[in-house]
């Protein structure tokens, strides 16, 4: 039986590539979020530094989405499917549980304040339960 | 969608990280895809297809 030929694929070292593209956006936003929140408390007192400082933040934010839509690109139709799944399931729960923490709080029925941070926490580990959920499911 | 990609893959004595290089997608993509578990688009079947000299049809094989 004729084996094929090799089509030479960089599909791995693209892939790969922007994996890393996209660590060096989301590590670069991050230290401008520390920044940008920390800068004002710690380091300068003039509105004009943190306004610029946020500014920063969230061009650099633009730039880690464009990454991570690269990313996606970059990654084989299987394994865009489940990064979807799992970002479709992360947005469904997080809007559905934000509004319900949000009204909770609105109506008074719990005491604390409804925090965004909350929020980012339960997306964050819902993408990550459905990430791990995903590639069980086509093991 | 059932399929004998296993099938031909063995008989071209490659390994499903040889077929994922191949057609470049991840051997996860390639396991799923002999074990029914995901269907590949158009156009990844057709170059399955193709990498093995076969038809579309000769490859995949509509459950329905």
């Amino acid at each position: 039986m004729k084996t094929p030929q090799s089509t030479t694929t960089d599909w791995k070292e693209r892939n790969a590539n922007y994996t890393k593209k996209l660590a060096k956006w989301t590590a670069a936003w991050v230290v401008t979020l520390a920044i940008a929140t920390f800068g004002p408390v710690f380091i300068w007192q003039q509105e004009a530094i943190t306004i610029t400082a946020i500014v920063i933040n969230f061009l650099v934010g633009i730039g880690m989405i464009l990454a991570n839509k690269h990313h996606l690109l970059s990654l084989d139709e299987l394994q865009q499917k489940i990064q979807l799944n799992a970002m479709g399931l992360s947005l469904g729960v997080g809007l559905i549980s934000g509004i319900s923490y949000s009204t909770l709080s609105t109506t008074g029925v719990i005491n604390s304040h409804a925090e965004i941070s909350h929020l980012v926490i339960v997306m964050s580990l819902t993408y990550m339960v459905g990430i791990i959920l995903g590639n069980r499911k086509y093991q | 969608m059932k399929n004998r990609l296993k099938v031909l893959r063995a008989e071209r004595d490659l390994t499903q990280a040889q077929l994922a290089d191949l057609l470049g997608v991840s051997r996860q993509t390639v396991n799923a895809i002999e074990k029914g578990k995901f269907d590949p688009s158009l156009p990844l079947a057709f170059k399955a297809a193709k990498l093995f000299g076969l038809t579309i049809e000769d490859v995949f094989e509509d459950e329905a």
